[in-house]
């Protein structure tokens, strides 16, 4: 445990009560006293506050760093407005996913957030392909917060008013409790919120002010998972892998117009040819919402049949739990498109019996953004 | 009351020993979401794996702590399996067994012992 590498915020998790476990190369808390189930439920009726610090955020500067991110990441960059920000993923050139990201038009720069487990990957990949026409600069004096549920803008309007004007997917530098902070209105949860990006120094003061409000509670790592699953949204390197194309993932609505077939700027990135056969074509398989129809939970790993005895795997289950909200199972996987439509069944082996789901429209939980 | 090394819980009332797990066990599963339990008249050997359990995090299988007759099961645990969180030894209990030799009840820990494993 002593290689692992801790957040700004280590301290208050372990003043906190923390249970803390080895995540992506860091300590991370995975629940506080609270327990999965009631920070998960907590946060859908009021706020949590999570420590996303091990995520990686690198700042890309240049004349056309926009530009040139195109030709990594298959999204409209070159239109992102300023203050601005969308979902994107990086491509390999067989059309998979290497990971998915955040990207925002902060004016003079683009800023990117990417997963904890392939940030090295990522700025490595960045500054091969990209420099030295634009600088990927990895930011590492700085920590990152959300803060998901119904009451963070209240809470976060009281330490700056501004944050209230804010809408989904807008990003805006304020001054929260004396720290010049980078706020994006989004997260990871299905739930209206903010990521906040705080330097180190004054993370954990900030963490305590949102804290000391009463509707805010810590929320761990086991809740963040079964927020986002109700969320339908992909866990990189579960959802979606180098072996998972964005058509295949239900990602084409990432992909703009402009960098379609047709399009100013079709192409040009990774794997383009293979997606956009498959975008011709249709993929194979898809990523497909599965609600097993009793109560046991069917998790990563369980393998998916068209039939309730005989016949070949057809796929399997890439993430799946317990949904607080729901208050049952919910789960997502791969299926062959020909059992990809809403409604249809498949069955998942669990503990030698195969048990019905049934493919259900994502999210799980009315998504409550502030458009 | 007894316990096993599996953190189970038996309690004998008459010629039946009622069955659960120890607060210790369900704090470390955290919220449980799902039980699964055996059918009522299953002959059933220790060390079958019986029940079911899965809470936010994994599953887990709870072993028959003795040889005999599953002769009732907690119903209201299946449909509400959080009961195990929230009264461990008492509404949260799993099944009833009838020994077929209730002297395998003394291989098991009392609680001073139990709570001495735990420490």
């Amino acid at each position: 445990m002593s290689d692992l590498l801790q957040t700004p915020l280590h301290d208050l998790h372990v003043r906190l009560g923390a249970k803390m476990v080895p995540f992506a190369g860091y300590s991370m808390p995975v629940q506080y006293g609270l327990g999965v189930m009631k920070e998960h439920l907590h946060t859908r009726a009021k706020a949590g506050l999570f420590d996303v610090s091990h995520m990686g955020q690198v700042i890309v500067t240049g004349d056309d760093a926009a530009l040139a991110l195109e030709r990594l990441i298959p999204v409209d960059i070159v239109g992102l407005e300023e203050n601005r920000q969308r979902y994107g993923f990086f491509t390999n050139d067989a059309g998979g996913i290497t990971d998915d990201l955040m990207l925002a038009n902060r004016g003079d720069h683009i800023f990117v957030v990417v997963n904890a487990a392939c940030k090295d990957a990522d700025i490595a990949h960045m500054k091969a392909n990209l420099e030295p026409d634009v600088s990927v600069t990895p930011v590492t004096d700085r920590g990152l917060l959300a803060l998901q549920g119904p009451s963070a803008e209240a809470v976060l309007s009281a330490l700056n008013p501004a944050a209230a004007e804010m809408s989904f997917m807008d990003v805006a530098t304020l001054t929260l409790n004396g720290a010049e902070c980078w706020v994006s209105r989004s997260g990871y949860t299905g739930e209206d919120g903010y990521e906040i990006s705080v330097p180190n120094a004054e993370a954990e003061a900030l963490a305590q002010v949102l804290l000391d409000h009463d509707d805010v509670e810590a929320i761990g790592l086991g809740a963040r998972d079964s927020l986002r699953l109700e969320a339908g949204l992909c866990l990189y390197g579960h959802d979606v892998d180098t072996d998972t194309t964005p058509v295949q993932a239900g990602l084409i609505w990432a992909i703009q117009k402009v960098r379609r077939p047709g399009g100013d700027r079709a192409g040009g990135f990774p794997g383009a040819d293979t997606i956009f056969a498959e975008l011709e074509n249709g993929a194979s398989r898809k990523r497909a919402g599965l609600l097993p129809e009793g109560r046991a939970p069917m998790r990563e790993g369980v393998p998916l049949f068209a039939e309730a005895e005989g016949g070949e795997q057809i796929g399997q289950i890439t993430s799946g739990g317990f949904g607080p909200t729901v208050e049952g199972p919910v789960a997502m996987g791969y299926v062959p498109s020909e059992h990809a439509a809403v409604g249809t069944k498949v069955y998942g082996e669990l503990r030698g019996k195969r048990l019905p789901l049934t493919v259900t429209k994502m999210p799980f939980t009315p998504a409550n953004f502030k458009r | 009351m007894k316990y096993t090394e599996e953190h189970e819980w038996l309690r004998s009332e008459g010629d039946v020993v009622v069955v659960g797990i120890t607060e210790h066990a369900t704090t470390q599963l955290g919220d449980i979401v799902f039980v699964e339990l055996p059918e009522v008249g299953a002959e059933v050997s220790k060390d079958d794996e019986v029940v079911v359990i899965e809470s936010v995090k994994a599953a887990s299988d709870i072993s028959a702590p003795l040889d005999g007759e599953i002769v009732a099961v907690n119903d209201a645990l299946a449909d509400n399996p959080s009961l195990a969180n929230e009264d461990a030894t008492g509404e949260g209990w799993f099944f009833k067994i009838k020994p077929s030799d209730a002297s395998q009840m003394d291989d098991y820990m009392d609680e001073d012992a139990y709570k001495a494993m735990i420490d």
